[in-house]
């Protein structure tokens, strides 16, 4: 039997579970995100080949390669490469779990920027607090990062579930409402006054994440982050609570038919998505900036579009998408180091390999078996 | 009368059954029903395509087609061909293997063998623009038109006629679909905008956008599943219209009458298979039945006088408005007892998805009560109403009955999943919804490569056999199922209309609605008709006269024949 991938059911015009395909299918979105992921390399290489002509030695066949090899080297090669990657790979898993989960409901949450924003803001502010002994500093300023990001999904959660406004514009809005509040909370109200330039207090050190390994700075936020994905995991696929939010992502008449509130399942699936991209936040507080700086610089909670997409919504390949990410960004430093190509180059790659996501049907042409017509309406542009 | 089709010399329909016992054929009550309506394009033509044709090769032939899935073969070697101004009806269960082979015609798919001829030329179709190219149309169950257009511009879409430069030659194009609408006797404004126009004449203007592009051939699937009896009349005269003028039509369907009415030569496909060929002039729909499922087939259902019990669902003075807050249930009373089934009959739209709606917990109520077992139960949720022994088969099987990527196991628990054993605690148990499924999809005979496939590949029939196995294998008191057969075969009529009468006889109470009036004759033990949001009556199903039936239907006047409905309020 062929099987159909993500049929749009209904007339809705923006339907993120569209891209999800079905939970059967997953050996063949994994062989179309590997060959998606080798084109986008194979574009970076062309476009590192291409660049070598303007070098004083003219073009240089095996220049990609040694690029692609200093970066791996970089990268994977030694332990601080490893502790780079890790660290990089951490928000990226949770931002992109955040969005992730929005698209089994149904909702497409752009929102974790401003939820990732929240959740360090009040990583930062509850990390300052003295007097509480290590592990339960941690632990309490993680949970009030999570409560802070999940405040910031139930705003959108609660407008849509009540009066039908799109999460999509209210979670651009509310990104920006973030980004400038915060910035003006960090920079005035908050603000360190022994600092030279804007941002709150360091937090203190019983708030900070444990360093896993001696010499470097990987802190325990990639446990978290593999943690929640199980988590996460175990929530969509395991518990009749994910059973619902995925039926109100598939079909959500036939949720209210079987007995499901979609209007409930929308404000739990937008909150717990706003809790997983405020811990991301609060992680990134603890484990590496310490401070929330004014002029907050960081794009981890739209990475997590990116991330969410090459995962095919799947925790799992959530994880690998955002591994993936992290290996090229960290290893892009040496890359550029060793070779002199530019660290952009690293958003080519990325930018490629989202495209050729997207670009699925063109993708399926090079798989054996790629299915030519299974009805008439789906096949026909692609066959005229 | 003059213009009923039947009277015309084209190609006549097989004598009405009703020699044969128990079979009622719906085109009588419609035409009764329906008796001021004009019949536009029963042209006069006085040739017999069928015998005229055969004496040059044919418009179409398909030899020795043969398409393999993965598991499955969805034809085998199939022959059929059609000649110029003929119907030729493909009859076949759904996953027979129809749209297989049309779609092999249209270039969709390609065949693993087999050639296919066109004028006896043989010919490789490598896609639709070359299918069309060719002379073959295709008019597909759900229309390709796009609403905000006007009929004009939906018809030359893809193929516009270009005046000077990029600009349309808007002006040219409507006058060749003025003169093609003449030609077939169309009665279409080309300026109307198409998203206004109704089902029936948005079908006709997808067949002149077909004839537009110079189809000979015109492939129709299942064209009238989606039209009112009326609309399917006059579709029936346009078909004639174009067959007389020599265009060759393949009619699928899995409608016998249907088939009877209109086709020159009925093929039926069984299991991708041609199991024979009939002439609907001698054929009876026992005939064509047992050909398309492989035995014989009741087309009567099968029941014993009920013995009805204590009143279950006590419905009083129900009003229910629509989205747009006009009343369109008002102030309905009814009782369905234990042990019977009461029957709405109506004619779509007049209230009975509404109804049905706030019955089930998925529209509130405005006024009024319903009681279930003594429990008022209006403006409850469904979860509520499902734990109380309420089962339901939702009309839109599709929409609302089924979550199509879903697999057929997950699909079989969708009511029930947040109860032991398919959970605990909040987890779900994957063991139980797998053997629930192994047990149910044999007990309802789902026909279905395993339980892991998406509801999503099954046919029509399986998928509301998936809904039936939910709601009926657990303990209830109400059975509510709408349109519970639409769009199915005689097969899986069969089969559910035998599962409704065992329910009814275990002692549930069951309330049909359906716009298939033969559906609620044969079923139902007592008939409530809604008229307008109203239920204008209720009669005994036993001495119930479909034509009676039938003219309160169109009328709303049940006169002094009918009981009021409020009799038992």
């Amino acid at each position: 039997m062929t099987s159909e991938t993500g049929p749009g059911q209904g007339g809705m015009s923006l339907n993120p579970t569209s891209l999800l395909g079905t939970d059967r299918g997953l050996g063949r979105q994994f062989t179309s995100t590997v060959v998606a992921i080798l084109l986008g390399l194979i574009v970076g290489a062309l476009l590192i080949w291409l660049s070598s002509a303007l070098s004083e030695d003219g073009f240089q066949l095996d220049l990609p390669l040694a690029a692609y090899l200093s970066l791996l080297q970089g990268s994977l090669g030694n332990e601080r490469g490893w502790a780079n990657t890790f660290n990089a790979a951490t928000p990226l898993i949770l931002t992109g779990l955040s969005v992730a989960f929005g698209f089994r409901a149904g909702l497409f949450n752009i929102g974790a920027q401003g939820q990732f924003f929240l959740g360090a803001f009040g990583a930062a502010i509850l990390g300052t607090t003295v007097g509480i002994p290590f592990p339960l500093h941690v632990i309490w300023t993680l949970v009030g990062g999570f409560l802070f990001g999940a405040f910031w999904g139930f705003i959108p959660g609660l407008l849509k579930a009540w009066r039908g406004a799109h999460e999509v514009v209210v979670t651009i809005m509310l990104n920006s409402v973030a980004a400038l509040s915060l910035n003006w909370l960090a920079g005035v109200v908050f603000r360190d006054p022994a600092a030279t330039f804007p941002r709150t207090s360091d937090v203190e050190g019983s708030a900070l994440l444990p360093i896993l390994l001696e010499g470097t700075r990987m802190h325990a936020g990639i446990l978290i982050a593999v943690g929640a994905a199980l988590a996460v995991w175990f929530l969509l696929f395991k518990t009749t609570l994910g059973f619902e939010i995925r039926t109100v992502g598939a079909n959500p008449s036939a949720a209210r038919y079987a007995g499901i509130r979609p209007a409930r399942i929308t404000v739990l699936t937008m909150s717990l998505a706003g809790g997983l991209a405020g811990t991301a936040g609060a992680i990134e507080i603890l484990g590496i900036t310490k401070n929330y700086p004014a002029e907050y610089n960081t794009t981890y909670g739209f990475d997590g579009i990116a991330v969410a997409l090459l995962g095919r919504a799947h925790p799992f390949g959530v994880v690998g998408a955002a591994l993936l990410f992290a290996v090229l960004r960290a290893g892009s430093g040496a890359m550029q180091r060793e070779t002199g190509i530019p660290v952009d180059i690293i958003s080519i790659v990325q930018g490629a390999i989202i495209l050729f996501v997207a670009a699925e049907m063109v993708i399926r042409r090079f798989l054996p078996g790629g299915r030519r017509a299974t009805g008439g309406a789906a096949a026909a542009p692609s066959a005229a | 009368m003059a213009d009923d089709p039947r009277q015309t010399p084209s190609p006549e329909p097989s004598p009405p059954p009703g020699s044969s016992p128990g079979i009622t054929r719906v085109p009588d009550a419609h035409t009764l029903i329906e008796d001021a309506v004009t019949f536009a394009g029963a042209g006069g033509t006085t040739i017999d395509p069928s015998v005229a044709a055969r004496a040059v090769a044919p418009a179409l032939e398909m030899r020795g087609i043969t398409k393999r899935f993965p598991g499955v073969i969805a034809n085998d070697s199939i022959d059929i061909e059609v000649h110029p101004g003929e119907i030729h009806a493909l009859l076949g269960e759904n996953g027979a293997g129809k749209t297989t082979l049309m779609n092999i015609l249209y270039g969709l798919i390609g065949p693993d063998e087999g050639e296919i001829l066109l004028d006896g030329e043989p010919v490789t179709i490598t896609g639709p623009a070359d299918a069309i190219a060719r002379g073959i149309g295709m008019v597909h169950q759900h229309f390709m038109l796009v609403p905000v257009f006007s009929v004009a511009e939906n018809i030359v879409l893809g193929n516009e006629t270009m005046g000077t430069g990029p600009l349309l030659d808007a002006k040219a194009a409507e006058e060749r679909i003025h003169t093609l609408a003449e030609q077939f006797g169309f009665q279409i404004d080309p300026a109307a905008k198409v998203g206004d126009l109704s089902v029936g004449l948005q079908q006709r203007i997808e067949i002149l956008k077909a004839l537009y592009r110079g189809a000979r051939v015109l492939i129709l699937d299942e064209p009238t599943a989606v039209l009112t009896p009326q609309e399917t009349r006059e579709i029936f005269g346009v078909l004639r219209r174009l067959a007389a003028e020599g265009t060759s039509i393949v009619f699928i369907s899995h409608k016998l009458y249907e088939v009877l009415e209109i086709a020159d030569r009925i093929t039926v496909i069984r299991r991708g298979r041609v199991v024979g060929q009939a002439d609907p002039k001698t054929a009876t729909e026992e005939d064509l039945a047992e050909m398309m499922v492989g035995r014989e087939v009741s087309l009567v259902v099968d029941k014993t006088p009920a013995s009805p019990g204590d009143v279950v669902l006590d419905v009083t003075g129900l009003t229910v408005t629509d989205d747009r807050g006009t009343v369109v249930v008002n102030d309905c009373s009814f009782q369905v007892r234990a042990g019977e089934i009461l029957g709405i009959a109506g004619v779509a739209g007049n209230g009975q998805d509404e109804l049905v709606e706030a019955l089930t917990g998925l529209r509130r109520t405005r006024a009024g009560r319903a009681t279930l077992s003594g429990t008022e139960v209006n403006n409850r949720s469904a979860r509520e109403l499902s734990g109380r022994g309420l089962a339901y088969i939702p009309g839109d099987r599709q929409r609302y009955g089924l979550v199509l990527p879903y697999p057929v196991e997950d699909n079989l628990i969708l009511t029930r999943y947040h109860q032991q054993p398919f959970s605990r605690f909040g987890v779900v148990d994957a063991g139980a919804i797998s053997r629930n499924a192994a047990e149910r999809i044999p007990e309802f005979d789902i026909r279905t490569p395993s339980g892991t496939v998406p509801a999503s590949t099954l046919s029509g029939g399986n998928q509301q056999k998936i809904i039936v196995a939910r709601e009926f294998s657990r303990p209830i008191v109400l059975l509510l199922a709408d349109q519970p057969t639409r769009g199915l075969d005689v097969g899986s009529i069969e089969f559910i209309h035998k599962q409704i009468v065992a329910k009814r006889d275990a002692g549930a109470a069951v309330l049909l609605v359906s716009a298939e009036l033969d559906e609620v004759l044969e079923l139902a033990d007592r008939i409530g008709i809604m008229y307008r949001g109203r239920l204008v009556a209720t009669l005994d199903a036993a001495g119930a006269e479909k034509e009676k039936v039938g003219l309160i239907m169109a009328t709303g006047d049940a006169g002094e024949s009918g009981e009021r409905a409020r009799v038992q309020a």
